[in-house]
């Protein structure tokens, strides 16, 4: 049985802001459920005493010194964006 | 010395526009002129630079000259970096990639983007928003990826090198399928700063060359802590390396999976360094079988972040210009990281990622560098694998493990199967011990001429 329907792939693009129709949701259900099926290789690997690797040099805080130095200018940071007003990016409004 | 400029390798052409034996201007029409001929066949880049007037190059550095392309994905100041998305398809970066700035710095001249799968989600190349690169030695097939148009231009001679970034092996199986060299640097050697970002936990920035040699030259320049990038670290002085090495063969490398012609081309390369005075043993890495697995949630995971940036109001336009494969990956990962699902996937596949890396430490107790094929199969035809995106992450099945273990990793041309078809050597060793992929690799191309073919465009 596929671990994920049409309606379940619906809603993780909806939390994902992504948009798919009907027949992409179709498609998309079949293949990532072959991938979920895949992972269930996972369960039988014995991981009781095994600590989660997120860091692979296991580097800890990374600090630099707090001085100023020369960053992007306003029009830089402007100049890929589709809309503009008064320097600022514009947005359509979200309430 | 090759019969035209454009065959060059990088050290003979900075070497010969030293010696004043040709202008820069002269390797530049070279390289160009090719670019003009064999485009239309195997589609390498999405951008070429000043594509009309031949170039004196002023600035001057130890590269002064080096015509080499870069892989889509890094960001170049002032030229489009579409990271071959259509969502990027107007995207001008304001700044340079840090690996990027370092060539140039050393007069180094771009002379274009290469097309890679979109996102560099791939092994391909044919996600890409653009269309696929074709394999320069056989067009019906795939140039492998998601590095494949850097892999293809460097094969081609449509430049000097390329810079391609490998998160699960996306420079390695491209170098292998278009059989040229490729570094996979340790994780944080190579700054990440302006690399569009994939899996920060895995992402490396790397060379793709004609030569070990020139992978060496590239790597020592492009390596180094950068402050931009907190996972970069400095780089430790290079040791010597000994003469008689212990090389170890995993058996989960030459298993079933494996094609034959794969198998016995990477035994046969492996001898060959055997009679040279190093020993070979056999070794296992248990966890291999898993590393997909691990791979295919832990990425995703890092990706569906990652792809929050694109909201279409900073740069590029909406998330629904986003490429199929794009969709499914952020998808994936935003259901692995779900609450209800975080401890079965995402911190299960963290575990079994340290695992995996243990495999590797273990082993490198035992062996200097282990040997082994990077990919299972030559490469595969184009649109064989697109429609069953499980089929085409398992064939990252020997590639992936260094990316998890942070490891660095060398694929180094051995061969050409019945059809033709290159074959590719995978060399790795321990974290920031690129000197002895160098050594060893540097060593076999010096006996074997795999790498000095060229293919029939």
């Amino acid at each position: 049985m596929a671990r994920l329907t049409k309606d379940e792939i619906k809603h993780i693009a909806k939390l994902a802001n992504l948009k798919v129709d009907d027949k992409q949701s179709a498609l998309f259900a079949e293949q990532l459920s072959a991938v979920l099926d895949y992972f269930a290789q996972l369960e039988k690997a014995p991981t009781d005493s095994v600590l989660p690797l997120f860091n692979v040099n296991e580097s800890k805080n990374v600090f630099r010194e707090d001085k100023v130095s020369p960053c992007l200018t306003q029009k830089e940071c402007l100049k890929n964006a589709k809309s503009i007003f008064n320097g600022y990016f514009k947005v359509k409004s979200i309430f | 010395m090759a019969d035209k400029l454009n065959q060059l390798t990088l050290k003979q052409a900075v070497e010969g526009l030293k010696e004043k034996k040709f202008s820069s201007a002269e390797l530049h029409q070279s390289i160009i002129k090719r670019i003009n001929e064999v485009e239309g066949k195997i589609f390498s880049f999405v951008e070429i630079v000043d594509k009309e007037n031949p170039k004196q190059i002023e600035k001057e550095g130890i590269l002064k000259g080096a015509f080499f392309a870069v892989k889509d994905v890094l960001s170049t100041k002032d030229i489009r970096s579409t990271a071959s998305s259509k969502i990027l398809a107007n995207y001008v970066p304001v700044y340079e990639a840090t690996v990027v700035k370092k060539l140039t710095d050393h007069g180094a001249e771009i002379i274009g983007k290469t097309n890679c799968d979109a996102f560099a989600f791939g092994a391909s190349t044919e996600n890409s928003g653009f269309g696929p690169t074709k394999n320069p030695w056989n067009t019906t097939k795939v140039p492998g990826g998601s590095s494949g148009g850097s892999a293809a231009a460097v094969a081609a001679d449509e430049c000097l090198f390329s810079l391609g970034t490998d998160t699960g092996g996306s420079i390695r199986q491209p170098a292998s399928f278009c059989s040229v060299t490729g570094l996979k640097p340790t994780f944080g050697a190579c700054s990440r700063f302006g690399l569009l970002a994939m899996a920060s936990s895995f992402d490396c920035p790397g060379p793709i060359g004609k030569t070990v040699e020139d992978c060496e030259i590239v790597f020592d320049i492009i390596k180094g802590k950068d402050e931009k990038d907190a996972t970069s670290v400095f780089y430790p002085k290079k040791k010597q390396v000994k003469k008689n090495l212990v090389i170890g063969l995993p058996k989960e490398f030459f298993g079933g999976g494996v094609e034959n012609e794969v198998k016995n081309l990477v035994s046969q390369a492996a001898k060959i360094l055997e009679k040279e005075g190093h020993r070979l043993v056999e070794i296992s890495l248990p966890n291999t079988s898993l590393a997909i697995s691990v791979y295919y949630i832990l990425v995703p995971s890092e990706i569906s972040s990652n792809m929050a940036r694109y909201d279409g109001i900073r740069f590029g336009s909406n998330r629904e210009s986003f490429e199929n494969e794009v969709k499914r990956r952020i998808m994936l990962g935003t259901y692995t990281l779900e609450s209800g699902y975080f401890d079965q996937y995402y911190l299960k596949a963290a575990k079994v990622r340290n695992l995996v890396k243990a495999d590797y430490l273990n082993a490198f107790e035992k062996v200097d560098l282990i040997l082994g094929p990077v990919s299972p199969t030559p490469p595969f035809g184009i649109g064989e694998l697109i429609n069953n995106p499980l089929k085409m992450y398992l064939s990252d099945v020997l590639t992936v493990g260094a990316n998890l273990a942070g490891i660095p990793g060398l694929s180094i041309p051995c061969g050409f199967t019945h059809d033709n078809l290159p074959v590719g050597l995978q060399l790795l060793s321990p974290h920031f011990s690129e000197e002895i992929l160098f050594d060893i690799g540097r060593q076999f191309q010096q006996i074997t001429d795999w790498h000095k073919r060229k293919p029939k465009l």
